[in-house]
């Protein structure tokens, strides 16, 4: 069998980088993209330095994709931004940074990556939300809403895509230690903590754990659903 | 330009035809119908149909282009009206690429 295609996006650093590792680890192609240049080179990955909204480059990725690997199986939607301010101190372009990098980025990425999974009639998806949207975390109003945006994307998706065999589905993490958070107070990434059932910080594992769960082939019958880490 | 546009998208609605993802029994002319009133494609097979019209033009004519139209649904101005509509919309937006 030929090995997996895989496009992560968001793979300078983080978690986007430790799923680079983790599919190159377990025998894919990975195609990985970021906003920045990288500084590290793994055998079977090939980098595109863009932007995710930045439309004309996204087409140029999936058309160079297509002519060299002629598929994509799975799509991994991590690249993200946050923004943690109380409303009345969130310039209206902080919104629209957000919510373009989380919802239009996490779009267009699905709506490339279905016309060519449409073809082979198979396909993973999995996009990001994150805890926040169910506990209605105050002080996050654009993360939030741009990541409600993602899972309500998710599931009118997994219906319009359901008909070429390609499942889309959402997981949600809790606080995990990268920069994403870091500028946030310790007390109030406790109190997030505090509000669910295993009350400790997310690992890259946890994440890894979900979405392997979500690509595996036998997850056909998995579709338009959002699995919450740490209980909540 | 148009002229080869045309061909392209009715070679790749034949293909399509063959792999029955659309259901097209006439010959495509540049005035057949596709979309709309008296259209030979359903909704889906427009989609279908627009996706591989798209890979199609940046394999033959090396251009990206999205064909994707809000006026999709609109009987006077939208560009799947006809493989002729569909070609020059698809002409106008290589030009301005």
């Amino acid at each position: 069998m030929s090995k997996p295609i895989t496009l992560i996006t968001g793979t300078r650093k983080g978690i986007g980088k430790f799923l680079v590792e983790h599919y190159i680890g377990k025998g894919h192609i990975v195609i990985g993209c970021s906003r920045g240049d990288i500084d590290w080179q793994l055998d079977n990955y090939e980098h595109f330095t863009l932007d995710v909204v930045d439309e004309k480059k996204v087409k140029k990725m999936f058309s160079s994709v297509r002519k060299k690997y002629g598929r994509v199986d799975n799509l991994i939607n991590n690249a993200g931004i946050a923004s943690m301010n109380h409303s009345l101190l969130t310039p209206v372009s902080t919104v629209q940074k957000v919510l373009n990098t989380n919802v239009v980025g996490t779009f267009l990425f699905c709506r490339e990556a279905a016309k060519l999974m449409k073809k082979t009639k198979y396909g993973r998806m999995v996009n990001f939300t994150t805890v926040a949207v169910p506990l209605k975390l105050e002080g996050e109003a654009a993360y939030v809403a741009s990541k409600a945006g993602v899972k309500s994307l998710t599931e009118v998706l997994s219906r319009e895509y359901a008909e070429y065999n390609v499942t889309v589905n959402t997981i949600g993490p809790v606080p995990i230690e990268t920069d994403l958070i870091r500028a946030v107070p310790a007390d109030k990434i406790q109190n997030l903590l505090d509000r669910q059932a295993i009350q400790r910080f997310g690992s890259f594992e946890d994440v890894v754990n979900v979405i392997d769960f979500y690509l595996k082939p036998e997850s056909a019958f998995i579709t338009g659903q959002t699995l919450y880490l740490g209980g909540v | 330009m148009k002229d080869k546009i045309v061909k392209i998208i009715i070679a790749a609605a034949n293909e399509l035809n063959e792999e029955e993802e659309i259901s097209v029994s006439e010959e495509l002319s540049l005035s057949t119908r596709l979309f709309g009133e008296n259209g030979v494609l359903d909704s889906m097979g427009l989609v279908s149909l627009v996706v591989a019209v798209e890979q199609a033009i940046d394999e033959e004519l090396d251009a990206s282009v999205s064909l994707a139209d809000e006026k999709a649904l609109s009987q006077k101005n939208s560009p799947y009206r006809t493989v002729e509509t569909l070609a020059e919309y698809a002409e106008k937006l290589i030009q301005e690429a």
